[in-house]
């Protein structure tokens, strides 16, 4: 079983971008570890020469032709209508750092 | 620095121009918008419930792109999830693609030799962000128009060695795309966007570098040069020292003339790559790639090549010529017809891009040659002015004439160049020198 | 006649056809109703401020503006969607779902949306941030999830149907607590434009309902390709009316799941109640399949991965709260689920789910050569008491695990009632499975049993 401590679920909350407490910390170390015990069942089960199903459909090849759809487009209200951070049609946040 | 050899990749992202975006119907034109977030849809800007379907003709251009670089083309392939958080990706993941990219193993030529190209994908571009002061307040600014854009990644191993190869490599490309018809490649605008990755390792060694640097944000042909021509200098300065260049992102300073710490690398980002759950797998058969192959028109190497053999024209010229289809097809249709009016090749491709005769790609073809007759129409000179000028430029030019009775005949040119000057005229040339070479025999 | 909220769909169309009643009647004592039982229930956050004026529009459509009750994770313009999230609290769609947009073309009328387990994670609606829902069978009991509040709202007549989504027991099984009807679609069936995304790779909205008869009618009405949604089926979707009031004689019936051991105190309620297919003429035989316990863990692991990559949009920026409004279910699911996609871990999680997924999608390939349908106990046990839910890591996934299996292989499955505790006054459910796109023989299937025993609670007034 994999090795779960404090300092994992740290990383997990910053790939997550989820603000977690100390005591939230906690418990999901617990709760991971719960969880984990139930995944691991499945090392049980033969998988030799098994694909993985990433999809049930079977589709293959599904697009679209390269044409605009106006009518789902939405105007500029329509795109800031949920926000209360906007300014000049653009939406706002604080001074991001370059990537 | 002749210690090292330099090992540098180019990764270069490049926006397609398709009518609409990589996943959704919406505009596919950020550039011109003339307001932020007016073309966006559920799907683009990352609504609660909206879902992704994939543009057929962006992934057909892909497809053509790695023919024409020589890639193998995956017969099954698939778009999957790259997540990671920042503001200007709606979704909190970009669509793109991880282990089955649509096209790699591929090669560019270039005078300096062969670079790889290790892969193709396709995948989706973000939105952009802006850093003003609203109300005094330092903030960004994001807009979705760009968000979505289909956007094509080219990676090459790393095969280049120096600045000047980089550049003309990203030119070729660039020519290629434009020639395809698939993209605009405008750096200005960000339809075009080139990163290098640099290391050096000592010469003669098998092994590759343990630590690589990053260029970013360069935004022209020639910062790529100076950039990388720059790095190779600053990382040998620090292998010198026996110390290894640290592993970040650079960006290039054209005021200071010097690459620049923009962020460091410390560990490889973590992005959780899995397969779109949105997104069936894409299928080709060999007969669809087949098709495909055979669309594609006769790639600008080979144009290039054939304007040589067939015409004598030198890549120079060719390489200003074969930058999109409309050029290339007047340029055809002018060379066929000068060869029909005996007319020389190269007199005319070399007066058009010299700029001699005052000529643009909207002119007709035949217009152009009639322009050209024009431009190099003789006058046949009456002997009376002709003569008493041939022996005046004999006189004045007594040592080029004993030159000229020693065996040296070249300076016959310079000879009929003065004649021609003095005349004033566009004097047929050919009725000039057999005057000056009566005039010579007569006073030998 | 007065009630006239306890009518089903079929019941409804026939007497206003006969013109014995009106459409608004059956809103008037629809929205005295909700007004009477919603606080306690809590089985709606919004509700449709002028019905009236949409069924005005509708009447000479199939639904003539009868009113459907729609799980709040699917996207509408006219009311808040809010998938019982704090951070959707005030989220106004300016886009539709191609579900609701196909209900209203049919011409029902939203009458409002339902609560459900925050973000659909859980199989309780205990999880919701705006209160948990209570059984309407029994009120100390739980309405199961996470679509309990549309199944709450028929079970309570406080609609006529409703719609909800499953991604691994999410119809069925708040069907099965509530004593209802409850229809999966095939994966790709139904279109999930619209649907705040859970597990994308099983998400299927699919109808809850008094009936089988009505729950074909309302499959009619939403299933079909949607070229919005590239998983979407292109397959013609079949007429099941036709497939009401069939015999089933000689239909080859495969019982799965009965000697689990969670089953409880129920194996004998099952075996007795099966005895119904057989004296239809139906071939009834118990058979193995592969162990459901590791379709739990399959689905633990599919689902949270998604769901760590479809939740990662709410971010605040362009719509809703920040990620710190996050309920504690919903932050521990995404968590996990990053965790298994993650370096070092995806390969040992994620991908060795993926396989697992596939042994059970050849499990039912191989059972559906010997049998035509499948069935199975809906759920391990009666709806649990209220609190049942709360602390514990995987209440959700465990409940659900006889339904997993089906959920994750894409198949259609549908839950009908088929025991009542007259103690309690709670209901199992019995869950009839069909191989993918052959929803026709597990609808023939599901409509004999309702009509040849007595657990439908409308069709036979218990």
């Amino acid at each position: 079983m994999s090795k779960i401590d404090q300092n994992t679920i740290k990383h997990i909350s910053d790939l997550a971008n989820i603000p977690v407490s100390t005591q939230e910390t906690k418990k999901l170390v617990d709760d991971f570890l719960k969880t984990l015990k139930v995944i691991d069942e499945l090392r049980q089960v033969s998988v030799e020469d098994v694909e993985p199903t990433h999809q049930v459909t079977q589709l293959t090849n599904v697009m679209r032709e390269d044409e605009v759809a106006k009518e789902k487009m939405l105007t500029q209200e329509e795109a800031l209508a949920n926000t209360e951070s906007s300014h000049k049609g653009y939406f706002v946040v604080p001074r991001i750092l370059e990537k | 620095m002749n210690k090292y050899t330099p090992i540098i990749g180019l990764e270069t992202h490049v926006e397609l121009k398709t009518n609409s975006k990589m996943f959704c119907g919406c505009v596919n034109d950020p550039f011109n918008a003339e307001k932020p977030n007016i073309y966006t849809c559920p799907v683009c800007l990352g609504l609660p419930g909206a879902l992704p379907v994939p543009n057929k003709k962006a992934i057909e251009w892909t497809i053509k792109l790695g023919l024409s670089l020589d890639c193998k083309i995956n017969h099954f392939s698939k778009f999957d999830r790259k997540n990671y958080f920042y503001p200007d990706l709606a979704k909190g993941y970009q669509i793109s693609q991880y282990d089955i990219p649509f096209c790699f193993n591929g090669q560019i030529q270039t005078q300096q030799g062969e670079i790889k190209i290790r892969r193709i994908h396709l995948e989706e571009d973000t939105g952009k962000l802006l850093h003003e002061i609203v109300n005094n307040e330092p903030v960004s600014l994001i807009d979705f128009n760009r968000s979505g854009v289909p956007l094509v990644e080219i990676v090459t191993e790393p095969d280049i060695k120096n600045g000047d190869q980089a550049q003309e490599y990203g030119k070729k490309l660039r020519t290629l795309m434009k020639y395809l018809n698939i993209a605009d490649c405008k750096m200005a605008q960000g339809g075009m966007r080139l990163e290098a990755n640099i290391s050096l390792a000592p010469k003669g060694s098998t092994k590759l570098p343990n630590y690589k640097v990053e260029i970013k944000n360069i935004n022209s042909f020639r910062f790529l040069k100076q950039a990388i021509d720059y790095e190779i200098i600053r990382q040998s300065k620090i292998l010198d020292q026996g110390k290894i260049p640290a592993q970040e992102t650079r960006g290039w300073d054209t005021t200071k003339q010097q690459t620049f710490s923009q962020r460091t690398k410390e560990e490889a980002e973590d992005y959780r790559y899995f397969p779109d759950p949105d997104i069936p797998p894409i299928v080709f058969t060999q007969k669809e790639v087949a098709a495909i192959n055979d669309s594609l028109p006769e790639l600008p190497d080979e144009i290039t090549s054939r304007w040589q053999k067939e015409y004598g024209i030198n890549t120079k010229y060719s390489h200003q010529l074969v930058v999109d289809d409309k050029t290339v097809s007047w340029t055809e249709k002018i060379l066929s017809l000068s060869k029909k009016e005996d007319i020389k090749p190269t007199a005319i491709i070399g007066d058009i891009i010299n700029k001699k005769i005052n000529v643009t790609k909207k002119d007709d073809p035949e217009k152009v040659i009639n322009i050209f007759k024009e431009h190099h129409q003789t006058v046949t000179i009456n002997i009376d002015e002709l003569d008493p000028i041939v022996d005046q430029v004999i006189e004045n030019n007594q040592d080029a004439v004993e030159k000229f009775y020693n065996g040296k005949t070249q300076v016959l040119g310079f000879l009929i160049g003065q004649i021609m000057s003095r005349l004033g005229k566009k004097a047929d040339s050919n009725q000039v020198r057999q005057a000056l070479l009566t005039a010579l025999k007569k006073s030998q | 006649m007065s009630n006239l909220n306890n009518l089903t769909i079929a019941k409804a169309l026939e007497l206003i056809d006969k013109k014995e009643i009106q459409v608004s009647d059956i809103y008037q004592d629809l929205l005295n109703s909700i007004k009477e039982k919603n606080k306690e229930l809590n089985i709606y956050l919004n509700t449709l401020p002028d019905p009236l004026k949409e069924v005005k529009k509708k009447t000479n459509l199939k639904l003539k503006g009868l009113p459907i009750a729609v799980k709040d994770n699917f996207c509408v313009p006219e009311m808040p969607t809010t998938a019982s999230s704090k951070i959707l609290k005030d989220f106004k769609s300016p886009y539709e779902s191609t579900v609701t947009k196909n209900i209203k073309k049919a011409g029902g009328v939203i009458v409002g949306k339902t609560n459900l387990d925050a973000w659909a994670h859980g199989s309780s609606t205990e999880t919701s941030d705006f209160g948990r829902t209570r059984n309407p069978r029994n009120t100390n009991h739980l309405p199961g999830g996470s679509s309990g509040g549309s199944a709450a709202a028929v079970a309570a007549d406080l609609t006529l149907a409703a719609i909800g989504s499953e991604t691994a027991g999410s119809v069925r099984q708040p069907a099965a607590w509530c004593g209802t009807v409850g229809f999966k679609p095939t994966y790709g069936r139904v279109s999930r434009y619209g649907v705040i995304a859970m597990a994308s790779s099983t998400d299927s909205p699919g109808p809850i309902t008094k009936t089988v008869e009505d729950s074909v009618i309302l499959y009619q009405a939403i299933a079909g390709h949607d070229p919005n949604d590239a998983t979407s089926s292109k397959k013609e979707v079949k007429n099941l009316i036709k497939e009401l009031d069939q015999t089933i004689k000689n239909l080859k019936i495969g019982v799965l799941y009965l000697d689990v051991e969670e089953l409880e105190s129920i194996k004998d309620i099952y075996q007795e109640q099966l005895k119904v297919f057989e004296k239809l003429g139906a071939k009834v035989e118990f058979t193995q399949a592969l162990d459901p316990r590791y379709a739990v863990g399959v689905y633990t692991v599919v689902q949270r991965s998604e769901v760590s990559s479809n939740l990662a949009r709410f971010d605040g920026i362009r719509y809703g709260s920040d990620r710190s409004h996050f309920g504690d279910e919903a932050k521990r699911r995404i968590m996990l689920g990053t965790f298994t996609l993650s370096k070092g871990y995806a390969d040992q999680y994620y991908n060795l789910a993926q396989k697992v997924r596939t042994l059970f999608i050849n499990d039912f390939e191989k059972l559906f050569e010997k049998y035509d349908i499948l069935v199975a106990p809906t759920s391990p046990g009666f709806a649990k008491k209220i609190g049942s839910s709360e602390g514990t890591a995987m209440f959700g996934e465990l409940e659900d695990m006889l339904l997993e299996p089906s959920s994750i292989a894409g198949l259609p499955g549908i839950s009908v009632p088929c025991y009542r505790d007259e103690k309690t006054n709670l209901y199992l459910g019995l869950n009839i499975m069909a191989p993918m796109f052959r929803e026709d023989l597990m609808v023939r299937a599901a409509d004999a049993f309702e009509k040849n025993t007595p657990w439908n609670s409308w069709r036979n007034n218990s």
